[in-house]
């Protein structure tokens, strides 16, 4: 019925053309460029040159975990302090704040999972210009220099990164407004306070500059400033925006004036970075030269553009840098609003080289160098700071049906039907925001969802499960439980005049719960438990979304920046509302299993470290090829950077996709890891039935593809939460010596051992694949046609090809029953499929558990097992001789893709017994099958060929 | 067929120790049609006779056809399907992957011989409720059956009727132009006296005609605005007018806000004074809520126009007398204009239309044309006038939204007219145009039972009517047609 739809359409008219205006594509002047944010106009005049920034190296200290260091502002002469860490696994923490703060920056907490444990630093060598510190090992060294500052970090003679060597450190310091009576006080205080300290001054400093005095840098080299002094420096002119700033009609008011930062790293040899998402571009890193800087700032942006800096719906401040002898990545702890300027280009001495500059609107700088040097160890590195990927339910690996909305229970039984007759899989239904009581979260509409436990035993039933959204705005309504007893617990976020924070959204009139308290969040986990949330149930999960947060009629649809949360401003902690916001729902779902299940939470906003918490997608995309293509380097870009669970709407969000898009949308998304279908409420139903049999079958076996590999997602889930290595990654993390992978963003890897290349274009007759690796082959996974790596390969396609190859050298598990959903799969058995490499061997693994508790951590029941083919046998070896788990699941067949025609092959079983297989070689594909082995894929076997 | 020897010929499975292969020795799953190719102790051919395997490899849980035909009893083939007997019921084939997959879905429970599930045999249960239901509906259908015959019968009639209507009509037409050639004739011979009493005639005459039709404006406009002020408060809102298509001044297929404002003169709402200006600004665009063209027709036919309107049909023949001694001129282009003018094309038009509408095979469907059936839901009146259009209305106030004017049938070919679809209605933001569906089943009464919008501006409707109802098969046929046992 259109009820509800009908007037949300009218409602959403109403607040689009008002705030979003109603285009086709995103309404730019809604969001700010860089011109448009004071502090980023302000940073960015300031062009390259010698540093104001002095190390006063008399005030180093050096203890056993960090150097700490005073840095003078030679314009102003405030100090500020430098503390180096040398961190365990090869990092670097540099941390610069003011060394005497009027009151306390921000510092970003509960991003990174533990205080990162240090090394040993120690000095090499130093004079009056400069100290050089030990890294490790024989070459490892960084230089701090005096004047001008900078940091190098050094391996033998090479300068792997230079900090402020650009000099474009800035630090806008904490300030009292001059047209308060505070700061005519503090002044007068301040100069008394001047005078008094010059007298008990130390011997060396014998002139103190009054104030306004013309500067002289060479007198201030000369000087000697003991530590905690200061010096009164010429009055700042104040620039417009610092105190106050509008954008269209919304006013920022101020009240703690400037406080951005701004730093610039060189890297000497690079010209490819990459990561810094979320933005809608290629995983390759542009030159921000002459245009915006990438921006990070979370952001409900409405029909975003591709190819575009301009911020989106999350934020993780890293950047990697990588070239054929080293990946390096950044770390900026900031989660104040930030723009990255990438500048690549020839550096001194024809050597390529990037530059990279961070400026935050407030905060503190707080950077982490991971020196790699190989990809793997960079992202080893990043995760032991942030941690890694959450280990997700099973199920949540395989197919996702969403649709804003599924109208009533009677549409959700019709759908999971329409699954069921059609013979495709899934395991997933989800329900967007009509499914509550007038957008109240926690709610279900009684006329349309009269009976929400039956509807999910239903799919219990079916051993299938639901997701319902619970964004994070709440109705302002008496009458609603949510919002009055966080209204009376005072858990919402404060304006700035200390009232209850309102905006408008879905519901209309709604308060923002300040996930930032943990008080807060403790309670809003609680509101998850089985008698909280009626109407829910153990197959029900969560989807979080709008928690930028999105507020229509706010500034850049988003919180006014002096918005209050405890002693801190949203200003500070704008990018991190939605980590927290995933951060509390994963732990109410936990919670109400008694902490036995492990949550499934799909978010949209996002930050460093959000990977422990579930899922993200890519937010509102469209039905348009380009979206379609865009999918992989958004995902890409966010796997680097530690989210490895990440998907895009399959058909495109907005708009209406042609069934040749929703085909190739289909066949590219089962080869990504997060798979769900999405459409937007005004466009045509698409559930994978409506478009003829024809498409109905491709994308039937597009979906079951999906499920045959899902013992390998979940391995590489499995490895992707013990590592941090990214489940989909770009070519040149494997290949990271051969230059032709560095920028390919239109194929990637499933781990190490799958390579797929989706169509992504209309009409497609044929798509070009990079095969890498000098030596290496690959098998086509359909045809088991064998390929030489290190070549670009012409593939012809049809409606049905989905570009997928097997790394030769590999051992892939496959469970090829496909059932109507995972979890009907448990115990099916495996079809091994063995791709030698040139010199015959290969190796694989398997990981096996219950697929949806922690018993694999706590209880250690898991089946972690190597499987190695070599000198013509196949075994299965225990990699966890202390976990076990039982399993059902055997192995049903064997695949040898490259192999010879044998005499006959014998199994010899755990207990010793041998017997003989059956098998069949096919010589024109060169594919020796072997026929039920039979044996229970936990414990020990041998197949020897003869 | 026999259902002991079914189960004679399928034994329990044989479960060899944890985590190994399920081994079925006998044909499980195979219907009784295809037992024939699966004889024990004796090789078997795949069904598409892709190879031959030893028959003890048949239900091993091991895929060796590339037909699935070597599993039918257990899940190993992707291809395969499984036969449940279900005893009382109806007999089923699934797709193999749902053997022992923990759901039953054979009422007779053997799909799930190994999977832990525990399943009910709910065939009798489901064989009892079916043949209950397959009763009433045969009752229905011969019913319903019995009143399509009469409703045809009807149709047949009121065909006839309306086919010498037009003929009248048009045998009228003629009429009127063999009068016209006479006049003529006159006009000739009478070349051009009394020009001047003609032209002063004439405009008289004008000017009448422009009296009667400002009145007739003026009527309109009175019936516009009420009919566009939905909530009777004596004003036309920016909201009542908005729904007035039709009224879009950049035809994009929207009427937004501001251009109904616009139409409005700028106001949010005008009351019956200043409608007048906004409604010549509309009015040629305007089209009525409450009855189309078709509709209308038949009012003005019962509805006495002004005398000496030589517009309406019904006074036709009192201006023609009127005139006959008249200027002879003024008197032929009175005729030229009636017989070309719009209402006499209108009602032939209509006419024409109505008999040329599909209305079935038999004309079954007939009776409902200009009739117009409700719903109501919580919130809306829905309401759908076959043959025309379907629009939905809120209870509570608000405008009328027109959600699909009539199409076509749009069944299956074997079926075409179970289905009706109408569109090109409303717009959608972003969207099509609203359309509907209405799907047709057999009842006694004629009546819409049920309204959805499965997609957004997509609205399905279910409709009864007896003229859908097909002739009964016997019930004794419908109830052991379905029923193996």
């Amino acid at each position: 019925m259109a009820s509800f739809i009908e007037r949300m359409c009218l409602y959403r008219v109403l607040v689009l053309s008002v705030f979003l205006s109603i285009t086709q594509a995103v309404d730019r002047s809604n969001f700010k460029t860089c011109d448009q944010s004071a502090f980023c106009s302000r940073q960015r005049a300031m062009k390259p040159g010698q540093s104001s920034y002095t190390a006063l190296l008399e005030t180093l200290e050096l203890s056993d975990s960090h150097l700490t260091v005073q840095l003078l502002n030679n314009n102003n002469k405030v100090l500020l302090l430098l503390e180096l860490y040398r961190l365990q696994g090869n990092m670097t923490r540099v941390k610069i704040n003011e060394l005497k703060p009027i009151k306390p920056r921000y510092e970003v907490p509960d991003v990174l999972i533990t205080d990162p444990p240090t090394e040993l630093m120690s000095v090499l060598a130093q004079d009056e210009h400069r100290v050089v510190l030990s890294l490790g090992g024989e070459d490892w060294r960084l230089i701090l220099s005096a004047q001008p500052f900078r940091l190098d970090i050094m391996e033998g003679p090479q300068v792997l990164l230079s900090l402020n060597s650009r000099g474009l450190l800035a630090f806008e310091q904490l300030r009292i407004r001059k047209d308060t009576i505070s700061h005519k006080i503090s002044s007068t205080v301040g100069s008394m306070w001047d005078k008094i300290k010059s007298v008990f001054s130390s011997k060396s400093q014998t002139d103190t500059e009054e104030a306004g005095e013309k500067e002289d840098t060479e007198k201030h080299d000369k000087e000697k400033v003991s530590e905690g002094e200061e010096e009164e420096a010429e009055e700042e002119v104040d620039q417009p925006g610092m105190w106050e700033e509008t954008f269209k009609t919304h006013a920022d008011t101020k009240p703690n004036g400037p406080s951005s930062i701004s730093l610039d790293f060189s890297l000497p040899g690079v010209e490819h970075v990459y990561g810094i998402p979320e933005h809608a571009d290629g995983l390759k890193l542009k030159n921000t030269d002459g245009g915006d800087p990438y921006r990070l700032y979370n952001l409900d942006v409405f029909q975003y553009e591709l190819f575009n800096p301009m911020a989106l719906y999350g934020a993780v401040p890293v950047l990697l840098s990588h070239n054929t002898h080293r990946t390096m990545g950044l770390f900026w702890l900031n989660a104040a609003e930030t723009w990255v300027d990438v500048s690549s280009g020839q550096g001194s001495s024809e050597v390529p080289q990037t530059d990279v500059r961070w400026i935050s609107e407030s905060g503190i700088i707080d950077v982490f160098i991971m020196l790699g040097p190989r990809p793997n160890d960079v992202f080893t590195q990043y995760s032991s700071l942030t941690g890694t990927q959450a280990f997700p339910p099973l199920s949540s690996l395989a197919y996702h049906q969403c649709r804003w909305n599924y109208n009533d229970q009677e549409d959700v039984s019709a759908v999971d039907q329409g699954f069921d007759e059609h013979d495709i899989p899934y395991d997933f239904i989800w329900l967007d925001i009509e499914h509550t009581d007038g957008k109240r979260y926690f709610t279900w509409d009684n006329n349309k969802f009269p009976q929400p436990k039956d509807m999910l035993q239903g799919l219990l039933d079916k051993r299938r499960k639901m997701v319902t959204i619970v964004d994070p705005h709440i109705k302002v309504d008496s009458s609603y439980k949510i919002h009055t007893e966080i209204r009376s617990r005072g858990y919402y976020i404060k304006n700035k005049d200390g009232g209850d924070y309102e905006g408008w959204c879905w519901p209309g009139n709604a308060g923002y719960p300040d996930f930032t308290n943990p008080e807060m969040r403790k309670w809003w986990a609680s509101m998850f438990a089985y008698d909280q949330y009626e109407g829910s149930m153990e197959n029900l999960y969560t989807w979080n979304d709008m928690n930028e947060p999105s507020v229509f009629n706010g500034p850049e649809v988003t919180m006014h920046k002096d918005a209050l949360h405890g002693p801190w401003e949203h200003r500070d902690i704008h990018n991190l509302y939605g980590f927290y916001v995933q951060m509390a729902t994963a732990e109410g779902q936990i919670q109400r299993s008694g902490g036995l299940e492990r949550p499934f939470v799909l978010t949209r906003a996002f930050f460093a470290g959000s990977q422990r918490y579930g899922a993200v997608w890519t937010g509102d995309n469209a039905a348009e090829w380009g979206h379609l293509k865009m999918s992989i380097p958004m995902c890409l870009s966010l796997g680097l950077v530690g989210i490895s669970f990440c998907g895009a709407d399959v058909g495109g969000f907005f708009k209406t996709p042609s069934a040749e898009l929703l085909v190739r949308w289909y066949q590219a998304g089962a080869y990504q890891p997060f798979f769900r279908a999405h459409a937007h409420l005004d466009t045509p139903r698409r559930e994978p039935w409506l478009f003829g049999p024809d498409n109905t079958a491709l994308i039937r076996e597009a979906v079951r593809q999906r499920y045959t590999l899902l013992p390998y997602w979940y391995l590489q889930f499995y490895h992707a939460q013990r590592t941090g290595q990214p489940v989909m990654r770009p070519l040149w993390v494997e290949y990271p010596e051969d230059i032709a992978t560095f920028s390919i963003d239109n194929e990637f890897l499933i781990g190490r051992d799958l390579l797929v290349h989706p169509v992504t274009d209309e009409r497609s007759s044929g798509v070009t694949a990079y095969l890498p690796g000098n030596g290496e082959v690959w098998y086509d996974v359909h045809t088991f046609q064998r390929h030489d790596g290190a070549q670009n390969l012409s593939i012809p396609v049809t409606m049905s090809s989905i570009p997928v190859f097997q790394r030769g050298g590999s051992i892939i598990c496959r469970k090829n029953r496909v059932r109507r959903s995972s979890s009907c799969m448990e115990n099916d058995p495996y079809t091994l499929y063995v791709a030698l490499d040139s010199q015959g061997n290969a190796e694989g693994e398997i990981y096996i558990d219950d697929g949806h508790t922690f018993k694999h951590k706590t209880d250690k029941q898991f089946i972690h097992r190597r499987l190695s083919f070599t000198a013509n046998s196949l075994s299965s070896s225990d990699l966890s001789p202390d976990s076990q788990f039982p399993t059902a699941s055997w192995v049903e067949q064997v695949n040898i893709l490259g192999a010879q025609k044998p005499d006959a092959v014998t199994l010899t079983a755990t207990d010793g017994g041998e017997s003989s297989v059956e098998f069949e070689f096919d010589p024109d594909t060169a594919v020796l099958t072997l026929r039920k082995p039979g044996v229970n894929a936990g414990v020990n076997w041998t197949l020897h060929l003869r | 067929m026999s259902c002991a020897l079914l189960l004679l010929l399928t034994s329990l499975a044989l479960v060899m120790g944890t985590g190994t292969a399920v081994e079925i020795q006998r044909p499980r799953g195979v219907p009784q049609s295809k037992r024939q190719f699966y004889e024990e102790n004796k090789p078997f051919t795949c069904l598409d006779g892709s190879s031959t395997i030893p028959f003890d490899q048949v239900n091993d849980d091991y895929c060796d056809c590339r037909d699935g035909s070597d599993e039918p009893g257990t899940a190993a083939c992707p291809n395969g399907s499984f036969h449940c007997t279900n005893a009382g019921f109806r007999p089923a084939f699934i797709p193999s992957s749902r053997i022992n997959d923990g759901i039953c879905d054979c009422c007779d429970t053997t799909d799930e011989y190994n999977s832990g599930a525990t399943c009910q045999n709910t065939c009798r249960e489901m064989g009892r409720k079916e043949r209950e239901s397959l009763q009433i509906m045969a009752e229905i259908t011969k019913e319903g059956f019995l009143l399509k015959q009469q409703l045809i019968h009807e149709a047949k009639r009121g065909q006839e009727d309306k086919q010498g209507k037009l003929t009248e009509l048009q045998g009228s037409k003629k009429g009127l132009e063999g009068k016209m050639e006479a006049l003529r004739t006159v006009k000739k011979t009478a070349e051009d006296p009394e020009k001047e009493a003609k032209e002063r005639h004439l405009k008289s005459w004008e000017e009448q005609k422009e009296l009667i039709r400002m009145e007739k404006d003026k009527t309109r406009m009175a019936e516009a605005f009420l009919e566009l002020d939905d909530d009777a408060d004596g004003y036309v809102s920016v909201a009542e007018l908005q729904s007035h298509l039709e009224l879009d001044p950049d035809s994009d297929g929207s009427l937004t806000e501001t251009e109904t404002q616009g139409l409005l003169g700028g106001a949010g709402k005008v009351d019956t004074s200043t409608f007048e200006t906004v409604w010549s600004g509309i009015k040629d665009k305007y089209l009525s809520e409450v009855s189309t063209y078709v509709m209308k027709t038949y009012v003005i036919q019962s509805f006495p126009y002004p005398k000496g309107s030589p517009g309406s049909g019904r006074s036709n023949e009192v201006s023609i007398i009127r005139f006959e001694n008249a200027n002879v001129c003024t008197l032929l282009s009175a005729s030229q204009s009636l017989i070309c003018g719009p209402e006499f094309i209108w009602i032939c038009r209509n006419l024409e239309k109505e008999i040329g509408f599909d209305f079935g095979p038999s004309a079954e469907f007939a009776y409902l044309y200009s009739q117009c059936y409700e719903l109501s839901t919580s919130e809306y009146i829905y309401r759908l006038c076959p043959f025309n259009r379907v629009s939905q209305k809120p209870k509570f106030g608000g405008s009328e939204t027109n959600l699909g004017l009539w199409g076509q049938w749009a069944g299956p070919e074997e079926n075409l007219y179970s289905v009706m679809k109408y569109d090109h209605g409303q717009g959608c933001w972003q969207g099509p145009n609203r359309s509907t569906t209405v799907k047709l089943t057999c009842g006694k009464e004629t009546v819409v039972t049920s309204t959805s919008e499965p997609s957004r501006c997509e609205y399905l409707m279910e409709f009864t009517t007896p003229a859908v109802c097909q002739e009964p098969a016997s019930l004794d046929e419908v109830l052991h047609g379905h029923t193996e046992l």
